[in-house]
């Protein structure tokens, strides 16, 4: 990465982005309610989890996206969608992820204006969306996998912070022990770039499907998903 | 003072954004934000404008709670509105985020409504409960009351705050209730116009006037101007923290 696209990707990969993700908390909010999430060690173990299934999942159709784009291969964003939704049981993630990508493109259309945004659709899913960001933001496949899989496991941790009041410090160390994993994960995720979209990881979650299709049931609740 | 940058790129593109002001757009709903502090009666605000107006203008709300439907379910329990104009924005646990930082869930419900309701002419967006700097971003509503509630206490308007000083309107609400908890309304008066200057502000009883006569004519003033300019502090509310 250049000098230049290390800032596009902070940018894009900055929780403070408004593009909708703070209302998320990725699986989080029924995991405290029944009680596998308790405290920082639990809370790691869960983002380990998610970012090694939803997260890998992400990162590896963040950086086709982004390949996509980078090529000019339009089409490819149409099968992406449909190869994303076949790796998403749970319809209630599928929608989620929809709503998260079109509010991802809402933001990007006035932060980056590109033509790409005209032919996503109303409700692309949402790591579509992002690989498309990276590469109009200058970033590489790379990158588009890195911010994918960071925002797999940021947003849940911010939620963990705000829902069993968690030391801050403590849940960031937890992210920082992350680090290496979420590197690795975003280089296995590259190797996708170019890959036939068919052969794309198809990392599960079964829990996080559950407890995702159980959350949305609820009558209050303070996260959207 | 359409471009302040230089263009790197070659495709033309609108420059609306540039003051990070929403522009009133002919033919598009006026959209109000209402805010205020927990409890100091925003949603009984919005049910009563939606009996007073809902008659005469195309209207539709959209509720921001930090507990998900709770105020949409109002709305809808009374039946001030049918299912179709309200739409419910969780939050996060963060309803200042949503209104002001991040208005990306807001834009959609909002964004929603105006496609499914032909010719809605009215939105009125109710932020979720939340503390004295909460306000709503320019990007996100045209114009903004907020509410407070006597109370809350006779100083909460020399208190200040951006809600209290920049909306557009100042309705001081519960009038009724001052004598019981020794609130001097005369005080809230006078520090409401030093802080607000010509900002208007109005006092409000909806128990001894339901239709909310005041707040509703402030509203039809607002819809009247059409595509004025807006008025009241034009930037800066997104950028506080």
């Amino acid at each position: 990465m250049t000098g230049e696209t290390t800032a596009a990707l902070l940018l894009l990969a900055d929780g403070r982005l408004p593009a909708g993700g703070h209302a998320h908390s990725g699986g989080l909010e029924p995991s405290v309610a029944a009680d596998r999430v308790r405290d920082v060690a639990s809370l790691e173990t869960f983002l380990r989890g998610r970012a090694v299934t939803s997260g890998l999942l992400a990162a590896a159709f963040a950086a086709s996206a982004c390949a996509a784009v980078l090529a000019g291969d339009n089409g490819r964003l149409g099968v992406l969608e449909e190869e994303l939704d076949a790796r998403q049981p749970s319809p209630v993630l599928r929608q989620t992820s929809r709503k998260l990508g079109r509010q991802l493109v809402r933001a990007m259309r006035v932060i980056r204006p590109h033509d790409c945004w005209a032919g996503l659709g109303r409700s692309p899913h949402h790591p579509i969306v992002l690989g498309a960001a990276a590469a109009v933001s200058g970033l590489r496949p790379y990158a588009a996998a890195l911010a994918a899989v960071h925002d797999a496991v940021a947003g849940p941790a911010t939620a963990a912070v705000r829902l069993l009041g968690l030391d801050p410090f403590a849940t960031h160390a937890a992210l920082a022990r992350l680090g290496p994993l979420l590197d690795a994960i975003a280089a296995d995720a590259e190797r996708y770039a170019d890959a036939d979209p068919a052969h794309l990881p198809a990392g599960s979650a079964p829990l996080l499907d559950l407890a995702a299709e159980h959350h949305a049931t609820w009558e209050v609740r303070l996260f959207a998903s | 003072m359409p471009h302040d940058h230089d263009h790197t790129h070659d495709h033309p593109h609108p420059h609306v954004d540039t003051a990070g002001v929403l522009p009133r757009e002919p033919g598009r709903a006026l959209r109000i934000g209402i805010g205020g502090p927990v409890g100091s009666g925003k949603t009984a605000l919005v049910a009563a404008l939606c009996r007073s107006l809902g008659t005469e203008v195309n209207l539709a709300v959209v509720t921001n709670d930090i507990y998900t439907t709770e105020d949409a379910d109002f709305l809808l329990r009374n039946g001030v509105l049918p299912n179709e104009r309200v739409r419910a924005v969780e939050t996060g646990a963060c309803p200042h985020t949503a209104i002001r930082d991040d208005i990306s869930a807001n834009l959609e419900a909002l964004e929603d409504l105006e496609e499914s309701i032909p010719g809605v002419e009215l939105l009125l967006v109710e932020s979720g409960g939340d503390n004295l700097t909460a306000t709503f971003s320019r990007g996100l509503v045209h114009k903004q009351i907020y509410v407070v509630d006597v109370a809350g206490g006779d100083k909460v308007p020399r208190k200040g705050g951006p809600g209290v000083t920049r909306a557009d309107l100042l309705v001081i609400n519960k009038t009724d209730l001052a004598d019981r908890v020794n609130a001097d309304l005369s005080v809230m008066d006078r520090d409401s116009r030093a802080q607000r200057g010509d900002l208007p502000t109005v006092f409000l009883s909806l128990t001894e006037d339901p239709t909310a006569a005041p707040v509703a004519a402030w509203v039809r003033g607002c819809l009247a101007e059409g595509t004025a300019e807006p008025s009241g502090v034009a930037s800066g509310n997104a950028a506080t923290g």
